[in-house]
């Protein structure tokens, strides 16, 4: 960031002294912001390690519903995503605004697309009856001697919901960096969003890392 | 002195740890007076020394902000302090969790809002809890419905009752006398009338209440009840009472580790007490007993609370039986 | 001072909207400082509705059921609407950027939408009572409050959306005090307030996420009984307990670390003296901060916890009492060799000293696990909050509000007024909670609308005095607003007390709309009282 030569550019704010200063502000607070994230799905990895650690054959046993291709098709689609959203962060820096914006719609397609194979999941297991607590309804051979299954499939869509949701307001984001950058408000000299929202993109992205093994591999 | 404050300050000392708590209460609230009035009087004395007069010039003030012996002082007083009281306080914890061995054992369980009491020779009371004095007495509390807490002042003990396992508390009262049970964790509406009477008599009119208790027959023992239920719910096609091992453990073998660790086959191991008895009838597959097979079925839905109690307090009568 | 000395925060912009719409921190405060203030009013009100309940034993004045909401409601306001945003967001937002000599905090925007989303969560608590209230205590336990037909969706979903007003306070905070001081404001030349602020933020933005997901949990458990709470469903209410406290017993530090800081501001000046153990003190708000994240399990000795548990949390207990006691004793050693003068927001610091010492003291009974068996959700432990919440955090408040009152809007209030009142509150609030220990000790439990005949005596010198304590706040705060109507203006170059932060010597009284007429430039530390004389300037 020393490349910034103007004295008081547009994007600088009247209440900071440079531009320097703005952007470690925002960069500081983004990080203590994932602070909060972090802290927030930790609460809800505490419920799973304390429900799994309470019905584990029940956890064991009721993860072989979930389907382990979707969920891998998924990781890779995020895993993708993390990657056009770091080339879109580079481009941008080397001022290559289409490349950058190429990177950002690829993006947005890789959240579409995550979200896409989520639905399928979902309304797979709405149909069967794999619902969270009093809805679940799901009957079949093995899961007869289950105890509690209910409480695998509260947990299941609770973080994968709530990591869902991350998933869509970070597509907002998205469609507004893209807007941003077609509009040319973006460059090498201030990118700030678009970094910032990276560090989102990329948390949302690590926190499927856990979610993943957790729920489809783990046995 | 210290006997007529205690008198003011708390409920009379029946059980055997009161007087321990008490003074362990006096222990820290002398401590704390005497720090209390350096605090306050070291205030009002700086506060009126060095209080700024009437058309007096305003000055620079002394640089000085520290004083390593101060800050020390400051550092490890306190920290002696709260020492003795954490190891004071931890001793006397210990005193009340650790249970006699001749307890009586009675049932407690909450429910909104009165509570219930199944005596060990059958028999149950509401809101009444009736004990022989000079006698261990063991409550195991369990709750119907929501939380419930159960205080005995006098004892100074307390502990809740919940609704998906059991709590344990104990006491041993010194004097006869009827003396208030609260509940002390809100329970809705009728919280504050969740009230319940403790009544201590001597031993011999207590062998003679339990006995007229036990004869009116209107509701089976606890372990006469899992006695019935053993074969009812057909427990005996894999546990015998014999002490030999057939699909899984026997009861006598369990009843007669009461308090010892059991290994598991994950390398695990758990103190046997109810709640090890309970889970393993409701979760049978957690926790398999290192040399069996896990193929018990849960029988979550297929006991009531009382049915659970009773297998319970049968397994366990089994191991006394034995002995006689 | 220049000449566009009229121009201020208050009269500059004009209009409504330029109220409703302002990013400037100093409105935001002053927003946060009505809204506060109206909530406390509300949850006093409630409290002597209780108190008139408890003055004799039966129901002769209110059914179990309205004192149960009327206590659930009690607690929710004070806590979740009053205390918890209250320092931070009207006298932290008012003074924090300020005292580091910027123009604004970090994130102005984000400033706005933290206040609006109180208000929107504000809005839910203030339906539920609409509604008919809510019934489970503030802290909804389970499965109570899964089970309870009053309006516990609407309430936690108020406390839930609070939550995130909190979240963005600390966040724009902390990024404010890392990144915002002016040159030459190093760390350990920041104002103490500011170092309380800065602790109070880091328990915000990691503690209240935790609150958020429980909240969120219990309202699914009673949507769709996932079953994580509810035993009847194969959940456990005890874990829900570990999760509320876990926010919780940390809440306890946001509201009481910024009462700290405001102590650590008032004792300085009004004695003319340089802080005792500057460094300590900021370190021990860290340390209390860190601290308090792993003491939650003293509030359940008597849920039945193993054995080892409650010896750790027991053990660790112990080590928030040290830096606390610290803390006081540097307090006190302040006045060493200074110039000590009674001034209202002084004797509401001494009162805070005398009042927070048994407060602090009596968590030393409460963490003595054989003791705390005893004591548990009894009055004592209703006395020992008391002590701590309002003898400490709520006089602090009202010490600060009469401390920083003419800074904030160039107004003097009625001092002697003011000190009757202080000394009003003071006796007031020992005659009402100090008869509460007592009544702990006895074995009265809390939560209780009606009791038996032995506890009358206790309990209805507690309700005579609450009277008295309830009319001092009144009176303290009606002769704060009087000031704006005698107009009893003081000159925007006042500096009453002899203060040394920026917001008293770089800024005037009340301040610029910007904050600075131009860039403060840093000249002593903030209790340099030993080395450069402050005027005391009035009128």
């Amino acid at each position: 960031m020393s490349n910034h030569n103007s004295d008081s550019p547009k994007h600088l704010k009247h209440y900071f002294a440079n531009v320097d200063q703005q952007y470690e502000t925002s960069k500081f607070a983004m990080w203590a912001f994932i602070l909060t994230e972090v802290l927030t799905f930790a609460g809800l990895f505490v419920a799973y390690i304390v429900f799994r650690s309470w019905y584990p054959d029940m956890f064991v046993d009721a993860h072989k519903l979930l389907d382990v291709n979707k969920g891998l098709m998924n990781t890779i689609v995020l895993i993708t995503s993390s990657l056009t959203m770091a080339l879109a962060i580079w481009a941008i820096q080397k001022n290559n605004r289409k490349l950058s914006l190429l990177m950002l719609i690829a993006t947005f397609v890789f959240a579409f697309c995550f979200l896409g194979i989520k639905f399928l999941e979902y309304s797979h297991k709405f149909e069967v009856g794999q619902l969270p607590g009093e809805y679940y309804s799901y009957m079949g051979p093995e899961v007869v001697h289950l105890n509690n299954p209910h409480i695998f499939f509260s947990i299941y869509f609770i973080m994968t919901g709530l990591h869902g949701l991350h998933v869509a307001i970070g597509m907002g984001l998205i469609a507004w960096l893209i807007y941003a950058t077609y509009k040319g408000n973006l460059s090498s000299e201030y990118y700030t969003p678009m970094e910032m929202i990276g560090i989102f993109w990329h948390l949302v992205d690590l926190i499927w890392i856990y979610l993943f093994p957790l729920f489809y591999l783990i046995g | 002195m210290l006997d007529r404050l205690t008198e003011y300050f708390f409920p009379k000392q029946v059980s055997t740890f009161a007087g321990d708590i008490d003074n362990l209460f006096f222990f820290i609230f002398y401590s704390s007076v005497a720090l209390f009035f350096i605090v306050v009087f070291g205030m009002i004395y700086l506060a009126l020394k060095y209080r700024h007069k009437k058309g007096e010039e305003l000055e620079l003030t002394s640089s000085k902000d520290h004083s390593n012996l101060l800050e020390s002082l400051f550092f490890i007083i306190p920290l002696i302090l709260v020492s003795i009281t954490f190891v004071w306080g931890i001793r006397s914890y210990l005193k009340m969790v650790i249970v006699p061995d001749n307890a009586i054992e009675i049932k407690v369980t909450g429910q909104s809002w009165f509570w219930t009491f199944d005596y060990p020779d059958g028999g149950t009371t509401l809101n009444e809890l009736v004990v022989p004095s000079n006698q261990p007495i063991k409550l195991v509390l369990s709750s119907k419905d929501v939380l419930h807490s159960f205080f005995i002042p006098v004892m100074r003990s307390k502990m809740d009752a919940l609704p998906n396992r059991y709590n344990v508390m104990w006491f041993d009262a010194t004097q006869e006398g009827v003396y208030d049970i609260f509940c002390t964790e809100y329970c809705g509406t009728g919280h504050s009338q969740m009230g319940a009477k403790v009544i201590v008599m001597k031993p011999a009119q207590y062998e003679e209440w339990a006995n007229e208790l036990g004869s009116d027959d209107d509701s089976v023992p606890l372990d006469e009840l899992g006695a019935k239920l053993y074969t009812k719910k057909a427990c005996n096609t894999c546990h015998t009472l014999d002490g030999s091992a057939l699909v899984g453990p026997s009861y006598l073998q369990t009843s007669q580790m009461w308090g010892q660790e059991r290994v598991f086959d994950d390398g695990t191991s758990t103190v046997i007490d109810e709640n090890y008895i309970r889970s393993s009838i409701l979760e049978p597959q957690t926790q398999i007993v290192a040399g069996y097979q896990g193929v018990m079925p849960t029988y979550q839905g297929l006991l009531n609370d009382r049915e659970l109690d009773a297998l319970i307090a049968f397994l366990k009568s089994l191991n006394e039986d034995s002995q006689i | 001072m220049s000449e566009n000395i009229k121009q201020n925060y208050l009269n500059h912009p004009k209009g409504l909207m330029s109220w409703l719409l302002t990013l400037d921190h100093k409105r935001i405060g002053l927003m946060y400082l009505v809204s506060g203030i109206l909530f406390f009013f509300l949850g006093g009100l409630l409290a002597l509705v209780m108190r008139m309940e408890l003055a004799a034993p039966g129901n002769d004045f209110i059914s179990n059921e309205t004192y149960n909401n009327v206590y659930t409601l009690h607690g929710a306001i004070m806590i979740f609407l009053f205390i918890i945003p209250a320092i931070p967001g009207a006298l932290g937002n008012i003074l924090l950027p300020l005292m580091v000599g910027a123009k604004d905090v970090a994130f102005p925007r984000l400033n706005l939408a933290s206040f609006y989303i109180y208000s929107f969560g504000a809005l839910f608590a203030m339906y539920t009572i609409i509604n008919g209230g809510v019934d489970t205590g503030w802290t909804f336990y389970t499965p109570y409050s899964t089970q309870s037909t009053s309006n516990v969706v609407p309430m936690t979903l108020g406390i839930f959306i609070i939550g995130f007003s909190s979240i963005l306070t600390g966040l724009n905070f902390i990024a404010t005090v890392h990144k915002m001081r002016i040159p030459g404001l190093t760390w350990y030349k920041l104002p103490l307030f500011v170092w309380a602020l800065y602790g109070t933020s880091l328990v915000q933005i990691t503690a209240t996420p935790v609150l958020a997901i429980t909240m969120v949990l219990l309202i699914l458990e009673r949507f769709l009984g996932i079953g994580i709470f509810d035993p009847a469903l194969g959940g456990d209410p005890v874990l829900y307990q570990h999760f509320f406290w876990f926010y919780s017993h940390p809440a306890v530090y946001i509201m009481i670390l910024p009462a700290f800081g405001i102590i650590s501001e008032i004792i300085p000046v009004h004695s003319r003296k340089k802080i005792w153990g500057y460094k300590f003190i900021a370190y021990s708000t860290l340390s209390i901060a860190f601290i308090g994240f792993l003491v939650w399990g003293h509030h359940m000795f008597t849920s039945g916890q193993s054995v080892f548990s409650q010896i750790v949390f027991s053990f660790i207990t112990y080590f928030v009492g040290i830096p606390t006691g610290v803390k006081i004793f540097s307090w006190i050693l302040t006045m060493y060799k200074g110039q000590v003068s009674f001034t209202p927001p002084m004797l509401y610091a001494l009162s805070f000293l005398f009042l927070f010492t048994i407060g602090g003291l009596t968590g030393i009974f409460l963490g003595a696990v054989a003791l705390d068996i005893h004591l548990h959700d009894t009055y004592f432990v209703v006395a020992h909050f008391h002590y701590v919440m309002q003898g400490g955090t709520i006089v602090a408040f009202l010490g600060g509000l009469h401390h920083w009152w003419p800074k904030t809007f160039g107004v003097m209030y009625n001092q002697t007024i003011a000190k009757i009142c202080a000394v009003g509150v003071f006796l007031g609030f020992n005659g009402t909670f100090f008869p509460q220990f007592l009544l702990g000790l006895r074995g009265m439990p809390r939560r209780y609308a009606t009791y038996s005949e032995e506890f009358v005596e206790l309990h209805s010198y507690s309700t005579f005095w609450s009277g008295i304590l309830g009319i001092s706040i009144f009176i303290a705060v009606m002769n704060l607003f009087w000031s704006f109507i005698k107009k009893n203006k003081v000159d925007p170059g006042s500096n009453p007390w002899g203060a040394m932060t920026l917001e008293w010597t770089h800024t005037s009284s009340p301040p610029h709309p910007h904050n600075f007429e131009e860039e403060p430039v840093l000249e002593h530390g903030p209790y340099d009282y030993d080395k450069v004389i402050v005027e005391k300037t009035y009128k």
